[in-house]
């Protein structure tokens, strides 16, 4: 009977010795949450809806926490599982960096980007889309997200790109637009043909300094931050951050950026109107081999 | 009849308006006698092997380096010892006036045969600096500040012929790396500072100008061997010596 007791108590002692470090960790999190969850910061406003990151402390820990830890952090429990340059780890709410923008590099993503992300997953990764969410839901985790860093205190979203209504596709635009594709040197990493296999394609590094794939247009998989022609636009012009892919807003004119996404379209194994125009074309990848321009 | 002393707003409000008066001439006057910090940097040991680095995916890289091969550029070493791109800069000290007067220079942050030029480039806070290119490749300029510094990191492609970026940081941060993840080889430094300062030339001589007179903690910065400190007293006009010596290691 006393053997018991004590083998009883030796448990207790040993699990409360276990549940120390998870304690000190939810004190770490509610001491962030008494600091920015009560701020204006933690709302979101996509159309007319208004989330509120109180609302998503249930679907936070239930949904999200397992890998983008409860500090937000990008550290939660799978995260270590994520380790080919294909599956790459979870966001870091913590640094408020993310690919999926509407606005410049260097800035806050506007609330609809974050919460489109959400909705849309990002193919080729562990993100699933979670369309099943109602919308007021995806809008109050928008606002539990924006809780976790400090930048959302300090600083306001980048002012969205203008994308010019979308002109209708010619052979000549095609054309300009492989002179834009060479001209940029979207090839460095892409490759001549789009197969993700340019000469700097198997150096790329992330910001944390993990291995990272260019896109492969010949496989033809989902575009990361949106499928439609002005998310494509979208993504040379404001950068994946976070990334190897720059911004490219100062090199490229609103009218030639059009010219590219028709051109980048024609590398994809898709029946669009842009791959039949191009068949007459008949373009030629350049030689990237070729010797350099005489200096 | 009052005496001076029953009255005293009238004389205290003088004694301050005097006092205030006296500061900004005497600010004035410190300004004019502004000092210099001189010094060189040295290595104690033999310098370290910098490797070579292979060009060869970019042909238009490789293709400059034909006369002499490319090098890492983390230690440079000069013939009497002393060590180039070393950040000297007034770390304690400084009047709040003093550490927040920004140059009106300009400095250019160039991509040139496929290496930064100059390897490492201090600025101060909100100091306005350009990124250029001299290349026939596309580079993509990748600065990497530390998150909660207060500076915001940006990536941006400059294909040959560019127009230049001018930018500028926000905050002290020593230092943000730079790179380029086309050319992975590619590593530079910006050394965001608050105050005057200087970078070692390529036989580690330094000075760092428009020091006003007065007792300064001076920290040299050498991205391999980390940071020492001096303490130097800068009389107004005057240059000071100030030496530092890193150990190889």
């Amino acid at each position: 009977m006393n053997s018991r007791l004590l083998r009883l108590t030796n448990a207790a002692v040993i699990v409360g010795f276990l549940a120390l470090p998870a304690l000190v960790q939810a004190q770490i999190s509610e001491y962030q949450e008494k600091q920015w969850l009560d701020t204006p910061a933690a709302t979101s406003h996509i159309g007319n809806l208004t989330g509120n990151a109180h609302a998503a402390t249930e679907p936070y820990r239930r949904y999200c926490t397992v890998c983008h830890g409860e500090l937000g952090d990008g550290n939660g429990e799978s995260a270590y599982w994520f380790d080919t340059p294909l599956f790459f780890k979870p966001r870091d709410f913590t640094t408020a960096v993310f690919k999926c923008r509407s606005t410049p590099t260097g800035t806050l993503p506007t609330d609809e980007d974050i919460y489109d992300s959400i909705g849309r997953g990002l193919d080729r990764s562990n993100m699933p889309p979670w369309n099943t969410f109602s919308a007021q839901m995806r809008a109050d985790l928008v606002a539990w997200i924006k809780h976790y860093s400090p930048r959302w205190q300090t600083e306001k979203p980048g002012e969205p790109i203008v994308i010019p209504p979308e002109p209708e596709v010619t052979a000549e635009r095609i054309k300009a637009g492989q002179d834009v594709f060479n001209r940029v040197q979207c090839w460095k990493c892409h490759g001549v043909e789009g197969r993700g296999n340019g000469p700097s394609a198997s150096t790329l590094q992330d910001d944390q300094g993990r291995p990272i794939l260019p896109y492969n247009f010949a496989e033809g998989g989902r575009f990361k931050c949106g499928t439609s022609d002005a998310d494509l636009y979208k993504i040379f012009m404001t950068g994946l951050d976070g990334t190897p892919m720059p911004s490219f807003s100062d090199n490229i004119k609103p009218e030639e950026a059009w010219d590219l996404v028709f051109f980048l379209r024609t590398l994809q194994p898709f029946h669009t109107k842009a791959k039949e125009l191009a068949k007459g074309l008949n373009l030629k990848p350049i030689n990237p081999n070729a010797p350099p321009p005489s200096q | 009849m009052k005496t001076w002393y029953k009255r005293p707003f009238p004389v205290l409000s003088a004694l301050v308006i005097a006092a205030v008066v006296f500061a900004m001439v005497g600010e004035k006057v410190k300004a004019g006698g502004e000092g210099t910090i001189t010094g060189t940097v040295k290595l104690n040991g033999t310098a370290p092997h910098m490797k070579g680095i292979d060009m060869s995916k970019d042909p238009v890289c490789s293709q400059q380096h034909q006369s002499k091969p490319a090098t890492m550029e983390n230690i440079m070493v000069g013939a009497n010892g002393g060590i180039q791109n070393v950040v000297l800069y007034i770390s304690d000290g400084l009047s709040a006036g003093a550490a927040s007067a920004v140059p009106s220079e300009e400095p250019s942050f160039d991509q040139k045969g496929c290496m930064y030029t100059p390897h490492v480039m201090a600025v101060d806070v909100n100091q306005k600096f350009k990124v250029v290119t001299s290349d026939q490749t596309t580079h993509n300029i990748h600065p990497l500040p530390a998150a909660g510094t207060g500076n915001i990191g940006w990536n941006k492609s400059q294909p040959p012929g560019a127009p230049p970026i001018e930018t500028d940081w926000k905050a002290q941060e020593i230092a943000i790396p730079v790179k380029c993840n086309i050319h992975p080889w590619m590593h530079g430094w910006h050394v965001v500072v608050k105050g005057p300062y200087a970078v070692t030339d390529e036989n580690g001589n330094f000075t760092i100008k428009n020091v006003p007179a007065g007792s300064y903690t001076v920290t040299a910065w050498q991205e391999e061997y980390g940071t020492q400190t001096a303490k130097v007293t800068v009389a107004g006009g005057q240059a000071a010596k100030a030496d530092f010596t890193f150990k190889a290691k």
